[in-house]
């Protein structure tokens, strides 16, 4: 197969064409929306062909431009990313197709205006850059397309209440951004390179101290784009706002961009765990602070917000324990939670589609009012909350496993802590299913009968299908992700794709 | 920078550190237009320590010198990206403060609403109402007969 490494750069360089045509397109909406759905669709299969790739062949490797490593930029796809590039491919592209329903649905007062395609496919362009990126400099950069393209998501129509919760995400990202910048130039002046494959070698030379200031401070940055707990405060703030598919696909990929990137520059640059009793302290806290959140909130979309936040603890808990199963666990965590967390959003846009709140107080007998929503509701929810056999459940249960195994204090109060959490996230769950779906019906709009767009109900229903799918896929899926976490610890599949044996 | 001095002067790093300070002072304040100084300064202290990553001299330019004299290419090549990057942020936070002033008369970020609302009922001293009503059989809206729960909701709805 001669052909795979010229697929690498395509799940960045398709939503970026996507993204011209579109803006070129603004005029003609029908052709606009064909041109995003069939750009993030070919996304999706190139990243399959990459995941397959990758899986039987180990990491698949680009030079962009010609230039060899380390002067020249490379694009890995290596099974972690392969994985999570075919997730996030699956998510944006039914968050799409669910945005063009509600666009269809809607008067044309309150419809998508012509900028949003255009922006949601630099999004992507940026997720997925960020996922590919084979050097710091270049993960910076994908993070910063994914940042610019969600500060105009996220105050699309510019009203007072997403200016204001706008701004807060803005100047936090900004923040998070220069730390991370600082940290780059820092590792440059440290080692001499940004290649993550060369620094791989060079920062374990360095001075432990130097080292230890460096990955405090790249965790710093990350931790605050993946919301762990002393910095997530921003999240519940600036998400609920925003248009449901925007703020569905901020809460299913931004975060994890983050946690993919600490999950990267944990194993590859500075294996060892030596920070890991931090990484389990604020995991652990992580956990406990976003679910007490959620279970004090009163309105669908943020107690999701805080669920968000708590969930993000199981991932850096996986992430601390350095071991083969915990990173197998996080990893499979991701991509459950990307898929689950999603889907509960969209989930209460239709609500609020056809209830016209997400305010649990003006809420009621939704499950009689509309059957189909509450089974979609329904079964992400016991998902999330982690009923067997829900991928969810697998996903805790791994590792809960993974802690077991690794002994010791820290790890076994983590585990307590994990199935605690795992205990309120059902009340909070089951919380809004008995307010929301069970008691007597209540609207906040009483009025006709609204039709949810089909669009919407079936792309909702997709992911829906996709989080149970993960389910039935579970074997392969845990067969990926050991192989996954099994290179990452091992760090040689990845340094020797990208370099040649002479420049390490 | 001085050619051929091969170690950052300390002008520069002092520069970078009051760059950063007050960056970060501007940053605590509530004003959009003072963050976005504060954005501006703090972007351009870390531009600067990036620049002193790499080692100073001549132009890096084939034939003008030789190759051990020549400064480091690639820190100046990231700061132009990380310029080119910080110059869009900025222009959008403008942007989003003059949207603020336009809709609201001023630039201040307000507290989030729920925050408001906690600190209002802590003034007042009072318990947030639950969302269902308040305990026993007569006002749990799980109940067959919702009636109480949803007087009490209305007279919420009401004060407010």
């Amino acid at each position: 197969m001669i052909m795979v490494p010229a697929l690498v750069p395509l799940p960045v360089v398709l939503p970026l064409l996507g993204a011209a045509l579109t803006l070129i397109l603004a005029n003609r909406p029908g052709l606009q929306r064909s041109v995003s759905v069939v750009g993030l669709a070919t996304t999706l299969a190139v990243a399959v062909a990459l995941l397959v790739e990758a899986y039987r062949h180990g990491p698949v490797v680009v030079h962009v431009g010609g230039w060899p490593p380390p002067v020249g930029i490379v694009l890995v796809a290596d099974q972690l990313a392969a994985l999570m590039l075919v997730v996030s491919a699956a998510v944006t592209l039914c968050v799409l197709l669910y945005s063009i329903g509600q666009g269809r649905g809607e008067t044309t007062e309150s419809a998508p205006v012509s900028i949003y395609h255009p922006t949601y496919l630099v999004l992507t362009a940026g997720v997925t850059n960020a996922f590919l990126a084979g050097d710091l400099f270049n993960l910076f950069v994908g993070f910063e397309i994914l940042l610019a393209a969600s500060f105009v998501l996220i105050t699309l129509g510019g009203t007072e209440a997403r200016i204001r919760t706008g701004s807060t995400y803005v100047v936090v990202s900004v923040l998070s951004s220069m730390i991370f910048l600082a940290a780059v130039g820092l590792v440059y002046a440290a080692t001499g390179t940004l290649n993550l494959a060369q620094l791989a070698g060079r920062l374990d030379a360095l001075p432990d101290g130097v080292r230890l200031m460096l990955q405090l401070m790249l965790l710093l940055a990350f931790g605050i784009k993946a919301a762990v707990f002393p910095v997530s405060a921003w999240l519940p703030d600036s998400y609920p706002t925003a248009p449901a598919p925007v703020t569905a696909v901020f809460a299913g990929l931004l975060t994890k961009v983050g946690v993919y990137a600490i999950i990267r520059t944990e194993t590859l640059l500075f294996p060892g765990g030596q920070v890991s009793g931090l990484l389990m302290v604020v995991a652990g806290l992580t956990m406990m602070v976003g679910i007490l959140g959620a279970v004090a909130q009163s309105d669908m979309k943020r107690l999701f917000s805080f669920t968000l936040v708590s969930h993000i603890g199981y991932m850096i808990f996986g992430v601390a324990l350095s071991s083969v199963a915990g990173l197998s666990g996080a990893i499979f965590y991701v991509v459950h939670h990307i898929t689950i967390q999603t889907t509960l959003f969209l989930v209460a846009g239709l609500v609020e589609e056809r209830a016209g709140s997400t305010d649990l107080r003006r809420l009621g007998g939704l499950a009689r009012i509309a059957p189909l929503l509450a089974v979609l509701f329904f079964v992400p929810a016991m998902n999330l909350a982690g009923i067997p056999p829900f991928s969810g459940f697998l996903g805790k249960l791994g590792l809960l496993q993974a802690g077991v195994a690794a002994g010791g204090a820290l790890p076994v109060v983590l585990v307590a802590a994990g199935a605690l959490t795992s205990l309120l996230t059902l009340y909070a769950a089951s919380r809004v299913w008995n307010i929301a779906f069970w008691r007597a019906p209540r609207l906040a709009t009483p009025g006709p009968i609204v039709r949810l767009p089909a669009l919407m109900v079936g792309a909702t229903a997709a992911l829906v299908a996709l989080g149970v799918a993960l389910t039935l896929a579970a074997g392969p899926l845990f067969r990926v992700t050991v192989d996954a976490a099994t290179d990452l610890r091992q760090r040689t599949p990845y340094v020797r794709a990208v370099l040649p044996p002479e420049r390490r | 920078m001085t050619r051929g001095a091969a170690e950052p002067t300390l002008v520069l790093v002092i520069a970078v550190g009051v760059l950063v300070a007050t960056g970060v002072t501007l940053l605590l304040e509530r004003s959009l237009t003072r963050i976005l100084l504060g954005v501006i300064l703090l972007g351009n202290g870390v531009n600067l320590l990036i620049l002193l990553g790499g080692r100073s001299g001549a132009a890096p330019l084939v034939g003008t010198a030789p190759a051990g004299q020549m400064s480091d290419a690639l820190p100046q090549a990231m700061v132009l990206t990380a310029v080119v990057i910080t110059f869009g942020l900025t222009a959008f936070l403008l942007a989003v403060a003059y949207r603020s002033w336009y809709l609201s008369g001023d630039d201040e970020v307000q507290d989030d609403l729920e925050d408001r609302q906690i600190v209002r009922r802590a003034e007042r001293n009072e318990v947030a109402p639950a969302d269902l009503g308040g305990e026993g059989p007569n006002n749990d809206p799980e109940q067959v007969d919702p009636g109480p729960a949803l007087r009490r909701l209305r007279r919420h709805g009401e004060q407010r």
